[in-house]
């Protein structure tokens, strides 16, 4: 049992790095990933949603910090970093074409905000949530 | 015998001791794709020459808990960052002691800054003493020459 989910998961981070090396280039590639993901990884994932994307990142998860108090609650505005004051461009891809474009800047920042936010990495279904959110921002 | 060495040539060895920049020109041009990218996202790129090597050394080993921030690097982009960074450093002023990780630590920005008064440090739009551009104007494109200072009132 035990090594049956290692392999699991496994084959969920080789799945991970392949698409990653296939050059995820646009949301729904990113969104694919996630899904691959979450299914190897969690059991009884039954698909992203929006609505929670949205409420987790309006969350400060009892800490000090949520998604929002550098991005804003409007993510497709221009946002602050909250210790820096230094400008944030929108992350919503409807209002940023930047955004969830490179693999390597969707797992750098995806490992140092939740880190600071929740204080550990984030779910693939927490980062598919979120990503279905921020897709569904116009 | 003793070589007779020009006055200007002391002149500009005073300046040099003095510290970064002394002598009224306070640019400091940062071109570097790793550094702006990496380091520039959450604040302005600070000037390398404002810190020593072992500054930075000490800045660059403690990116997971960066003054309250997750900031930590691809170790293949955190090398080409240490060496950009080592090839553009400051001289170290005081290697007796421990390393400052903040610039607004070092002797040297205590005395540029100790005719600001208290209040335009509390402003909200100042938020910290690390947030250059509050007051200078040009900091993103490094300079930081008094023309272009304008302290919020």
């Amino acid at each position: 049992m035990q090594r049956l989910s290692i392999s699991r998961a496994g084959i969920g981070t080789l799945a991970m790095v392949f698409t990653v090396a296939a050059g995820a280039e646009t949301p729904q590639d990113f969104l694919n990933a996630f899904d691959l993901a979450a299914r190897q990884e969690q059991r009884g994932f039954g698909g992203f949603s929006a609505a929670r994307g949205e409420r987790f990142f309006n969350s400060t998860h009892k800490r000090e910090w949520s998604c929002a108090s550098c991005h804003t609650p409007n993510p497709a505005s221009t946002g602050r970093h909250a210790k820096t004051d230094k400008p944030i461009a929108p992350l919503a891809p409807a209002a940023n074409a930047e955004r969830f474009a490179r693999p390597d800047k969707v797992e750098k920042w995806f490992r140092r905000n939740c880190n600071d936010v929740l204080g550990r990495a984030c779910t693939p279904e927490e980062k598919g949530d979120v990503l279905s959110y921020l897709l569904s921002v116009r | 015998m003793h070589r007779r060495y020009p006055p200007a040539l002391w002149f500009a060895l005073a300046l040099v001791a003095a510290g970064p920049a002394r002598g009224g020109d306070h640019s400091y041009r940062v071109a570097d794709p790793a550094y702006e990218a990496e380091c520039a996202s959450c604040h302005i790129a600070y000037p390398p020459r404002l810190l020593p090597a072992r500054s930075w050394d000490a800045v660059m080993a403690g990116l997971e808990r960066h003054f309250g921030v997750d900031a930590s690097l691809d170790p293949a982009v955190a090398a080409e960052v240490t060496r950009f960074l080592h090839a553009n450093a400051g001289r170290d002023r005081d290697p007796g002691r421990a390393p400052a990780r903040r610039i607004t630590e070092t002797r040297w920005f205590l005395h540029e800054h100790d005719e600001v008064p208290a209040r335009v440090w509390k402003q909200a739009s100042v938020k910290s003493r690390a947030n250059c551009a509050a007051c200078h104007e040009g900091a993103a494109r490094g300079n930081y020459n008094e023309r272009g200072v304008r302290l919020p009132q």
